[in-house]
């Protein structure tokens, strides 16, 4: 409950900011081969905030790809009603989610459901979760969430958010919305390009490069109040900040001391130490799952590739041979695969290494793909890429079956950056 | 050159003004009567314009005003043809030693943002070299890059890309004022 307080008290800050928006929207274009079967009923209780529970909850679904929403009827029932398991597993129904929305003494809203398996007529549980009436979609991303989670056995991250830069009347606004695209808001504007937002661990905060002051400089922005710091703006160019998976400090690139290398920094901008020690541009870093490993790109060997090295330096590994461009790396948070953009035929395309068979699979279908960016899941890959000569955000599963794209109406999108789970 | 030249013709003019009688069609020297109309070339001698720089870099006649060095497609060598250029710019930084020049290395828009930004730090820093070799002390220059974020030319065809794999110098004075 804290954490949807939170939320609220972020979008007031945002909205009362007097910031500009600009809506994403999103459209399917791909989904998974099974889709699980599921079918959720409408909630009694005050019927405007049931339909944006309900509503929320059923497009959660269907936008990941992996369910199909059976058509529920008229059927209304709350979260106590007896379910007749025969009759909806008849209908087609491997699971069904009933509820109820009510408010509560404070005058808040509160949203309670159960989720059953109709196959073997058994409860999967359910849960109640109190919002205030402007936040009754975070309720049903929680709900969609739950049944995420107990019907594929992984976490969900409709509850999460998102970060990306629209570039709209020679404005850059990095803005933060829902992982669906809505409830957008501008965490900052400028007249000057934003690029490289990255999420902290904790959710609370984005690092990104700014050029407003005429050059590239690493900012630290604290999203509920807005304040800012820099935390590298040594001579020469200060980009590609990463966090460290304990969120204490970040990988930077610097060129301080001539071309691109690595270096990492604490989160306060002390503390600084040299990563990697090449003659040519090594840049990109991103901290494995674990913290142990940086993955980073590297000219060293005459083409940009993928590398490898320890988190506090040491002798680099390659990590990608086939092309001659291979860049932006991303370990996905489980530790099983790497997403990166390899340039093939003249297109730059979102490929994934399995990093135990070291084999790669070309994922997308576009031709303009950058800046990947792993949900915290590892299902899914967030990049930027170009329709029609417009920058769009596209989603992409893992193993290329599913596909949305999110664009804004007037404007370019560009890099994203998928945030954490809520904590 | 040319600035200097000036006042040493109209001194030269006054002196012939002074012993000799004006020649019968006026005695102003006239380079154009097309245009305005006055037929008067303004030229002003010294003076700073608008960023509180020396006119000499930034009067479109002055070869210090022309600030941009293009490459090849991913190639980082200043070529030979801007060879002069970054000499003037040395032979004036080392004259005055209190101005300093930032360093802005560009780049085409294909590929990754965050690469590319290396790529245009590679561009400036061979400028860099080449200034500094010509005697510019390191305290005056700062080469720094904007990547693909900032493109000359908005277009996306090779036309464009060949404005946009570029550095450009800023300059600033000693006081502050400048470029940057």
């Amino acid at each position: 409950m804290s954490r949807i307080s939170r939320r609220i008290f972020l979008a007031l800050a945002l909205s009362l900011a007097g910031l500009a928006q600009a809506q994403l929207s999103i459209e399917i274009t791909g989904a998974g081969a099974n889709r699980i079967p599921v079918t959720i009923v409408d909630f009694p209780g005050d019927p405007t905030a049931a339909r944006v529970v309900t509503a929320t909850v059923r497009a959660d679904l269907e936008r990941s790809g992996l369910f199909k929403l059976v058509d529920n009827g008229t059927a209304a029932f709350d979260e106590n009603a007896p379910v007749n398991h025969a009759e909806w597993k008849g209908k087609g129904a491997d699971a069904l989610a009933a509820g109820s929305i009510a408010r509560s003494a404070d005058g808040r809203m509160e949203a309670r459901f159960r989720l059953y398996d109709t196959q073997k007529g058994v409860s999967l549980g359910g849960a109640a979760y109190v919002t205030n009436n402007s936040q009754l979609r975070a309720a049903g991303h929680r709900i969609a969430d739950f049944i995420y989670e107990k019907l594929t056995g992984e976490k969900g991250v409709f509850s999460t958010r998102i970060a990306y830069v629209v570039k709209a009347r020679g404005q850059f606004l990095l803005q933060i919305a829902d992982s669906d695209g809505q409830n957008a808001a501008t965490a900052l504007s400028s007249t000057e390009p934003i690029i490289s937002p990255v999420w902290s661990p904790d959710g609370g905060r984005l690092a990104y490069v700014s050029f407003e002051k005429k050059k590239p400089v690493i900012y630290v922005h604290t999203l509920a109040s807005g304040q800012r710091h820099i935390v590298a703006n040594f001579k020469g160019s200060n980009s590609a900040p990463a966090w460290s998976p304990d969120g204490r400090k970040l990988a930077v690139v610097l060129s301080k001391d001539g071309n691109s290398q690595i270096y990492s920094v604490n989160a306060d901008g002390s503390g600084l130490q040299r990563i990697t020690q090449s003659s040519g541009i090594d840049t990109e870093p991103r901290y494995s799952a674990d913290g142990g490993t940086i993955y980073f790109t590297s000219d060293r060997g005459g083409s940009p590739q993928v590398y490898q090295v320890g988190a506090s330096g040491g002798d680099a590994k390659r990590v990608t041979f086939e092309g001659s461009y291979n860049v932006s790396p991303r370990p996905a948070p489980d530790g099983k695969s790497l997403a990166f953009i390899s340039r093939r035929e003249g297109r730059f395309q979102l490929a994934v290494m399995d990093l135990a068979s070291r084999q790669v699979q070309v994922v997308s279908d576009s031709n303009k793909d950058e800046s990947p960016s792993f949900a915290p899941n590892s299902r899914m890959i967030l990049i930027a890429t170009e329709i029609g000569g417009r920058g769009v955000l596209s989603a992409v599963s893992s193993d290329g079956r599913i596909k949305q794209r999110l664009s804004v109406a007037a404007g370019d999108v560009r890099e994203p950056a998928w945030g954490p789970y809520y904590q | 050159m040319k600035k200097l030249l000036i006042p040493a013709l109209l001194s030269a003019l006054l002196a012939a003004c002074s012993t000799t009688p004006l020649p019968e069609d006026g005695g102003a020297p006239v380079e154009s009567r097309s245009g305005s109309g006055s037929g008067v070339a303004p030229v002003t001698a010294g003076g700073l314009d608008a960023s509180g720089l020396p006119r000499e870099l930034t009067d479109p006649k002055s070869k210090l005003s022309q600030r941009s060095i293009y490459f090849d497609l991913d190639k980082y060598e200043v070529k030979d043809e801007y060879k002069d250029l970054v000499a003037a710019h040395a032979k004036y930084l080392v004259a005055n030693k209190g101005f300093k020049v930032l360093l802005q290395g560009n780049t085409d828009e294909r590929g990754s943002r965050e690469y590319n930004l290396s790529l245009g730090q590679k561009r400036a820093e061979a400028v860099k070299r080449s200034l500094t070799l010509l005697g510019v002390k390191d305290d005056q220059i700062e080469s720094v890059s904007l990547g693909e974020e900032k493109p000359k030319d908005a277009g996306h065809d090779e036309a464009a890309w060949s404005q946009n794999r570029r550095a450009d110098i800023l300059y600033k004075a000693a006081d502050g004022r400048g470029e940057f």
